[in-house]
């Protein structure tokens, strides 16, 4: 498609530098799209999907099954006027919410959706991934602090505790799959799952890296930072409008990321016999949000001490565990084979 | 605010203002909290945001038009609040009451209990976030709400009891409808017991949080399912019956650990006791009236005239003093939430922000009955 543009551009003569940008904003325009379009879906698909467990109908008056209720939410949303309150850190109150979905954003640049389809074939993938997701702490806190409010700081506080432990398991979880595909590239990761998914040869890190990730999620039994029984609303109590919704949508938006993330190292990504890689990977990305969503809505928000517990003393002893199990298998293997024959 | 200054930390308490507009204090109930960290220092409890002064509007209403302010008290339990204001007026004027209608009062109000107690149980998963709980309690309890609505319109407001018996005969479809739901319930409740109750994670925030001792429980005037929960089987019901308990056969459930999971678990037994008591009423229902004779105008001869019945929060007094004219000349209304919320400052401290929250939910306190 690259060429194509530029081909198409060369004919306008419009080479070089603005080239090479139009190029890139047509690409940013297009994941935009991409990710809003889905982000949408996925809350749409969240409310159903709860209030189908709670004996309700949920939204169903947009549109068929009110599958238009999130458009009419955002343009709510975008129409609501940004409320500054007293005292707030102008910059930082301000920035919080656009570094937190610009972080989110940047996620999907690596990720492959298909056969081929992937914005930047980066060697460092799963890193560039790793990094940036943690970036979204960073905004969180930033909100939590410049909202000068007290609520807000006590979920910004939980935030920065409850992410950065959670970052290393979920770190160490992926270790084990890096190590049998050898490379961090994302495509490498999935077409080493040619024959066999890593969810085979990993099961106990798949459980880690479910359980981490929700905790990097905020969601439920993790949700502390937005606590709403507790902290009314965490670090976005005080934000309203398209601020709010900045947030709502990195949210879901790293919903949709980690979703595919777990389904690209561990459930074989796009690969798949009879249909195309994209249909593949869409039932298998929505099948890991709904996994996501059935345990949001089933479990009650677990306390602050116990998760730091879950998290250290049982999280990160099994991650290592099986890195180093991992490790011996791998250089064992060989050698079993040669007893077995 | 002291600083307090640890291994060259500086650290700084601070206040936070939880209500009176905040998800989890059930109303507009406020609490000044100092932390230290998210750890509870000191707590005050801030009162009056529903005062409606509806004692002294008693004063200027006759006594049958006083039964409907009853029901803005505890609002989760409208009948039993009409039963006990009308059983405070019957006494003071030496009235019976056709047995019917007493029985109609025992199962309506045993019902509202239950439904009071949905409430408490699911308010505290929603308060721990499950919310997928607070749903299916809630619809239970939409059902004996339609059972309300179809006997006496109202379904918060009940206005149900009348000075000398009740304004609304069950018919059978209605008695059918109880009989439905008490056949219904039983599993679904076990399907939320399964999904809430014996969760891992909710016993985990609930077991050992904010113990209240017997002793302690005596001592802050506790009533009701709060202090049967820290051990002591007091329920008037069974102590000193009123109306027509002494007929039934059912137990008082004690648990004796006094956290917030034993004062949550003891909600959940005490509705299986009351679909027993509404199981033996509707058996032993008799034909006949539901008003008794009684004078066109309700004067109560002069004095002072106390009652109380145990409600779902504990127990509710109504303490009358007659002039012998057609208004009271003075109603005053013992509220057992009122009296409950009277220990949050003292356990509260050492508690940390969400334990406090589980601990709250637990006492089950109703604002319209703390206010008035």
């Amino acid at each position: 498609m690259t060429k194509f543009l530029l081909e198409t551009m060369a004919n306008f003569a419009i080479t070089g530098f603005f080239a090479d940008l139009i190029v890139v904003l047509v690409y940013f325009v297009l994941l935009l799209l991409f990710i809003i379009i889905n982000v949408m879906l996925v809350v749409w698909v969240e409310r159903r999907v709860c209030a189908f467990y709670q004996e309700r109908l949920g939204p169903n008056r947009v549109g068929p099954f009110g599958i238009l209720q999130s458009v009419v939410d955002a343009v709510k949303l975008i129409s609501k006027e940004i409320i500054y309150p007293k005292n707030v850190d102008k910059w930082v109150y301000f920035l919080a919410p656009i570094i937190c979905f610009i972080s989110a954003l940047l996620l999907y640049t690596v990720l492959p959706f298909g056969k081929g389809l992937v914005l930047v074939k980066l060697n460092v993938g799963l890193l560039f991934f790793v990094a940036f997701s943690s970036t979204t702490t960073i905004s969180i806190l930033m909100a939590g602090w410049g909202s000068n409010n007290k609520y807000s700081l006590l979920g910004g506080m939980r935030t920065v505790a409850q992410m950065i432990s959670y970052e290393i398991p979920l770190l160490l979880s992926m270790f084990g799959v890096i190590m049998l595909a050898g490379s961090l590239n994302l495509q490498d990761i999935v077409n080493a799952q040619e024959h066999r998914w890593f969810i085979n040869l990993q099961p106990l890190a798949f459980i880690i890296f479910i359980i981490a990730s929700i905790a990097e999620l905020n969601r439920a039994p993790f949700d502390l930072p937005e606590a709403e029984q507790e902290l009314v609303a965490g670090y976005h109590t005080e934000y309203s409008g398209m601020q709010f919704a900045f947030f709502y949508l990195a949210e879901y938006a790293n919903l949709f990321s980690l979703s595919i993330l777990c389904t690209t190292i561990f459930l074989g990504g796009y690969l798949g016999p009879f249909f195309p890689s994209w249909i593949w990977f869409t039932v298998k990305v929505y099948g890991v949000i709904l996994l996501y969503m059935w345990i949001r809505w089933t479990l009650p928000r677990i306390r602050m001490d116990k998760m730091m517990k879950l998290n250290w003393k049982f999280l990160i002893p099994l991650s290592l565990l099986n890195i180093v199990g991992t490790g011996v298998a791998i250089k064992a293997w060989p050698y079993i084979q040669q007893l077995v024959r | 605010m002291n600083t307090t200054q640890q291994d060259k930390l500086i650290t700084q308490e601070y206040s936070l203002n939880l209500g009176p507009q905040h998800p989890s204090t059930h109303g507009v109930y406020r609490v000044i909290l100092t932390l230290n960290g998210e750890t509870i220092t000191r707590a005050e409890n801030v009162v009056g945001y529903l005062h409606r002064g509806i004692e002294k509007l008693a004063e200027t209403r006759t006594y049958a038009q006083v039964i409907p302010y009853t029901d803005r008290l505890d609002y989760l339990a409208g009948v039993l609040n009409n039963i006990a204001y009308v059983q405070t007026v019957e006494k003071s004027m030496g009235l019976d009451v056709e047995l019917r209608a007493q029985y109609l009062r025992v199962i309506f109000g045993e019902l509202s209990r239950i439904a009071s107690h949905l409430v408490c149980v699911s308010s505290m998963a929603l308060d721990l976030n499950s919310f997928t709980g607070w749903m299916y309690a809630f619809a239970d309890r939409e059902k004996i709400l339609d059972i309300f609505e179809m006997t006496f319109g109202g379904r918060l407001t009940t206005n149900y009891a009348r000075i000398g018996g009740v304004s609304k005969d069950a018919t059978p479809e209605i008695l059918a409808a109880i009989r439905t739901f008490l056949d219904t319930f039983p599993k679904r409740f076990e399907d939320f017991n399964n999904l809430v109750s014996y969760n891992k994670i909710f016993i985990d925030r609930t077991k050992n949080v904010a113990k209240i001792s017997a002793q302690q429980a005596i001592d802050y005037g506790f009533t009701g399912p709060n202090l049967r929960a820290s051990g002591v089987a007091f329920d008037l019901r069974k102590k000193a019956p009123y109306g027509l308990y002494d007929r039934f056969d059912f137990e008082v459930p004690t648990l004796t650990n006094g956290d917030s999971y034993d004062r949550y678990m003891l909600r959940v037994l005490e509705i299986n006791q009351s679909l027993r008591i509404i199981d033996q009423a509707l058996k032993q229902l008799p034909e006949g009236p539901i008003m008794s004779k009684v004078p066109r105008v309700i004067k109560p001869p002069v004095g002072e005239t106390f009652h109380q019945i145990e409600g779902s929060k504990g127990l509710l007094g109504f303490n009358l003093v007659s002039d012998g004219t057609v208004n009271p000349s003075r109603l005053h209304i013992h509220s057992p939430s009122f009296v409950n919320i009277g220990i949050i400052p003292h356990i509260a401290k050492g508690l940390i922000i969400q334990d406090f929250i589980a601990f709250i939910a637990s006492l089950d306190f109703v604002l319209g009955e703390i206010d008035r």
